[in-house]
């Protein structure tokens, strides 16, 4: 990176968050610039620099530039060995409360939340479950409340369900919308609320049993991350789990002491 | 055969070297390393083109091979010299300005993610002419952006020779953007690589 563009750079994040109060000050830089690049090319625009008055006059186009900054890309049963894990080694502590609550935090458009929702439901405890979903992308939020998906990728999402130990067919989980969309069932979403959450700048939610937060502290320089690791922990219960994305870890978090390790390779940590 | 001139003395400059390879892979790589100098110093890092399940076989069977330890990159931490390093599968693989490793799983690029050009990019802004690409056999176009940009910022840049290669594709396009890319078939790489000598000066300057 240039001097310059790093200048610009800082520059335009700083606008961003003096105007709209979204903080990407913190975030990685190597992603972030490649998606700054995204929206220079769209708005056919010649400088990171040109950027910032388009942010500054122009709402629409900050909405738009937020959607980029945010990355929404999930998928249902995002690596299956991680469910078949979560079913031998949580499940079992999980099954001994009266009633659980879970926050999927920066849950995108929805589909580990469905997907997780499908494993409790099999495993007997849905009932049971209050679960907040929460992201501080509007648009992709909306998405995750209608539940509604693209059928080109429901083969791939069976073959996930599969191999993340499904119990019934994935089938049964939705039906058919228009010729290219599939309904997720609406029972799925009985004890969801989704709701905007910063995790930059917004607080605590109470007395979690199970937090995820997989893929996107990738996305957070270290400082944030701890920031936001501290916030995990101080809304979990005494014992209570989280579990991070496959690449992520609390490996040299300011946190590292607080958690016990349930299983490393999929990074499922429980609450000292 | 290579037409590189020795007015780099034996390339010294060079920091790092980036590999993209995708169908095919698994045997130019596993010949590659076979005959790699055990006192090979510099970091390689790889994009290989995997199945999004794949597990840690092919750590494990590289790891068997090279002469060097074999590893994936790990999400913030720094390069470390002599040692090959693979992108996880299922994420994109990004160099940071302080030489650490970035993952990201943003959009597949050129259908693919990891993607040889998010890594390529990013590295050459990084590294600089510091920089060495290579892009091996391959059914696809992946890669090729990223070894325009290696060159454009001062690299070296090698081309697995299409005509040797299992998959031609990948190679070809790699050609096409950057026609100043030495075509080599596999050994000349081989050959090439074990002949860089890096001043020690530079990888304890990042190191
Ligand atoms: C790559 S998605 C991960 C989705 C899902 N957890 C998964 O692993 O498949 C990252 C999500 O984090 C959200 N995110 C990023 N920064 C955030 C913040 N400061 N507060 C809340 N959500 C954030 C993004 O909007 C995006 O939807």
């Amino acid at each position: 990176m240039t001097k310059t563009e790093e200048i610009e750079i800082n520059l335009l994040l700083d606008a961003i968050y003096r105007k709209y109060g979204y903080d990407f000050r913190n975030y990685a830089r190597a992603s972030l610039k490649r998606r700054i690049q995204n929206c220079i090319l769209r708005a056919e625009v010649n400088s990171v620099s040109a950027l910032i008055p388009l942010i500054l006059h122009d709402k629409d186009f900050f909405s738009e530039v937020l959607v980029q900054f945010s990355v929404p890309v999930t998928e249902m049963f995002r690596d299956p060995i991680f469910y078949h894990a979560f079913r031998l080694q949580v499940i079992p502590y999980l099954q001994t409360y009266p009633f659980i609550k879970i926050w999927h935090a920066g849950c995108a458009t929805g589909e580990e939340v469905y997907s997780f929702a499908i494993m409790l439901k099999e495993e007997g405890l849905y009932d049971r479950t209050t679960i907040f979903a929460t992201d501080f992308n509007e648009e992709a939020l909306n998405t995750a409340k209608e539940g509604i998906y693209r059928l080109a990728n429901v083969k791939y999402y069976t073959n996930n369900y599969q191999k993340a130990g499904g119990k019934s067919t994935f089938s049964d989980y939705y039906y058919a919308g228009g010729y290219d969309s599939v309904i997720m069932d609406a029972s799925l979403k009985k004890n969801v609320t989704f709701a905007h959450h910063n995790l930059v700048s917004d607080g605590v939610f109470g007395e979690m049993h199970l937090i995820l937060c997989r893929n996107v502290l990738i996305y957070f320089d270290k400082q944030l991350q701890n920031r936001v690791l501290n916030l995990f922990r101080n809304s979990l219960i005494r014992k209570g789990f989280l579990c991070l994305g496959t690449c992520e870890s609390l490996q040299f978090s300011s946190v590292e002491n607080a958690f016990e390790e349930i299983e490393p390779e999929y990074k499922i940590y429980r609450l000292s | 055969m290579y037409s590189f001139s020795p007015i780099q003395d034996n390339f010294s400059a060079l920091e790092v070297v980036v590999i993209g390879v995708s169908a095919g892979g698994m045997s130019v790589l596993s010949e590659i390393f076979q005959q790699l100098r055990p006192d090979f110093r510099l970091p390689l890092l790889i994009v290989q083109h995997l199945h999004p399940h794949q597990g840690n076989f092919h750590i494990e069977y590289f790891s068997e091979i090279a002469p060097i330890p074999v590893q994936e990159m790990e999400e913030k931490q720094p390069i470390h010299p002599a040692r090959i390093y693979f992108a996880p599968a299922n994420y994109h693989a990004l160099i940071e300005s302080d030489k650490t490793f970035a993952l990201s799983v943003d959009e597949k690029v050129n259908y693919a993610r990891p993607s040889i050009d998010v890594l390529f990019e990013t590295a050459s802004e990084v590294f600089q002419h510091h920089l060495l690409g290579i892009i091996l056999t391959g059914a696809n176009r992946d890669g090729a952006k990223g070894l325009r940009q290696i060159a454009d910022f001062g690299g070296i840049t090698i081309v697995q020779d299409p005509d040797t290669a299992q998959f031609a594709a990948m190679p070809q396009f790699a050609l096409e953007a950057t026609p100043s890319s030495q075509a080599l078939n596999l050994s000349e790489i081989v050959v090439f690589l074990n002949s860089i000598h890096p001043k020690l000066s530079n990888l304890s300057k990042y190191w």
